[in-house]
């Protein structure tokens, strides 16, 4: 199996752990992820507006890279994973944005939304199977309990995203049971960490934050995973000292899987 | 600076591509909104005042600012009108016009910290500034 890989920026500096244990896992598992050369910066949200084009480019430039390779386009940070998809699906069905990106870029033949963007997790439901990800399990992690964060931008918009019910999810909960662990469900799964708020109203992060810990914790959880770093940094330092841990979900199938000694 | 472009509902139909006037006031968006506490201006009174063509209360809110684009709103919706898509479509009416940046480089170097991702810096210039 072999995959165009969008690692974006975060993963390059201070995600550097989601990406290296994923691309580990993926090694171990005979999964190519194959970086493009010249990928650029996703703008960390999608553009909402209709009449905003520039700002959807980076994406389309990426999208259309794998569709020259012929490949999906694999992501694993969940907002660089929520823009490219999300501009796909404009890219598929806004025949506005699709005309002037295409005016705009002048690619030899124009984007209109071919490609398949999936996320890591999909990549290991749909294409290696978690049957098959247990059997590769070499340390079953077997005493944790361990509390999915979802968040909203794997989720949300369900019809555009596709990636799973989002108001009752269970691709990360199925994750956890194939690694061996025990999965905690807590009502705050699928709720905002507070974002780029962190920035602009400390205080109004810090409660959201705390809010879906505290929830975690009340359920019985010892760790929590994510597949975003603003998540991470929100659970993490915006929470009281000592309050669950936060990892990524790679670290954690790196462990599985017996690679992390490997980093 | 004072904002210099009157901006109208018939704008911010044409950015967000959404037609406010679907809204049937349920109030089930802003029963799913996670920071309802911090909105001035709940999505639901969000959408009804777009349909009633008052923008310029809703350029001055702080809820343009304080929306965390979490899309409980627009998930919940049962008429499809996707509050958050409003609430991006009036912050950047503000946030295009001279000198509104919300958020502005200088004052980043000060919010900084150890752990912070890129990404958040990113996000945030994205959201409050053009
Ligand atoms: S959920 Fe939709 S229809 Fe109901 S009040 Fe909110 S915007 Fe209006
Ligand atoms: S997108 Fe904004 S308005 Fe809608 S639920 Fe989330 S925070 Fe509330």
């Amino acid at each position: 199996m072999k995959y165009s890989y969008y690692p974006g920026c975060t993963l390059k500096t201070k995600a550097k752990d989601l990406d290296r244990y994923g691309r580990l896992c993926a090694e171990k598992l005979g999964i190519i992820l194959e970086e493009p050369d010249n990928w650029q910066c996703c703008g960390g949200v999608y553009p909402q507006g209709e009449d905003e084009i520039a700002t959807k480019l980076s994406s389309v430039r990426a999208l259309a890279d794998a569709k020259e390779k012929g490949q999906d386009l694999v992501t694993l940070c969940s907002a660089c994973h929520h823009v490219l998809k999300r501009v796909n699906h404009d890219m598929k069905q806004n025949e506005t944005i699709r005309l002037r990106a295409n005016n705009y870029l002048k690619l030899d033949s124009p984007y209109q939304g071919e490609t398949n963007v999936i996320h890591y997790l999909e990549m290991l439901r749909d294409k290696v199977g978690f049957d098959n990800l247990k059997k590769a399990v070499v340390n079953p992690q077997t005493d944790r309990k361990i509390a999915p964060y979802y968040g909203c931008l794997l989720l949300r918009p369900g019809k555009v995203m596709a990636f799973d019910d989002p108001e009752d999810p269970r691709i990360m909960e199925d994750f956890i049971r194939a690694i061996g662990a025990t999965p905690v469900k807590y009502s705050q799964r699928n709720e905002c960490c507070g974002g780029y708020l962190t920035l602009e109203n400390k205080k109004a992060a810090q409660k959201r934050a705390g809010a879906v810990v505290d929830s975690a914790e009340q359920a019985g959880a010892d760790l929590m995973i994510t597949a975003c770093p603003l998540c991470l940094y929100n659970l993490d330092a915006n929470v009281p000292e000592g309050s669950v841990p936060v990892q990524y979900f790679t670290e954690i199938l790196a462990e599985a899987l017996g690679v992390k000694e490997e980093v | 600076m004072s904002l210099t472009n009157q901006v109208t509902a018939a704008d911010i139909l044409r950015i967000s591509g959404v037609d406010a006037s679907r809204c049937m006031q349920c109030g089930k968006c802003s029963g799913a909104c996670p920071n309802y506490d911090e909105m001035d201006i709940p999505p639901h009174r969000f959408a009804i005042m777009v349909r009633q063509g008052r923008i310029t209360e809703l350029m001055e809110s702080q809820a343009i600012y304080r929306c965390l684009s979490c899309f409980a709103c627009s998930q919940r919706c049962p008429r499809n009108v996707e509050p958050a898509k409003l609430i991006e479509a009036v912050r950047l009416t503000v946030i295009r016009q001279k000198g509104q940046n919300h958020m502005k480089a200088d004052s980043i170097p000060e919010k900084l910290d150890e752990k912070l991702p890129q990404q958040a810096i990113v996000s945030a210039m994205r959201k409050y500034s053009k």
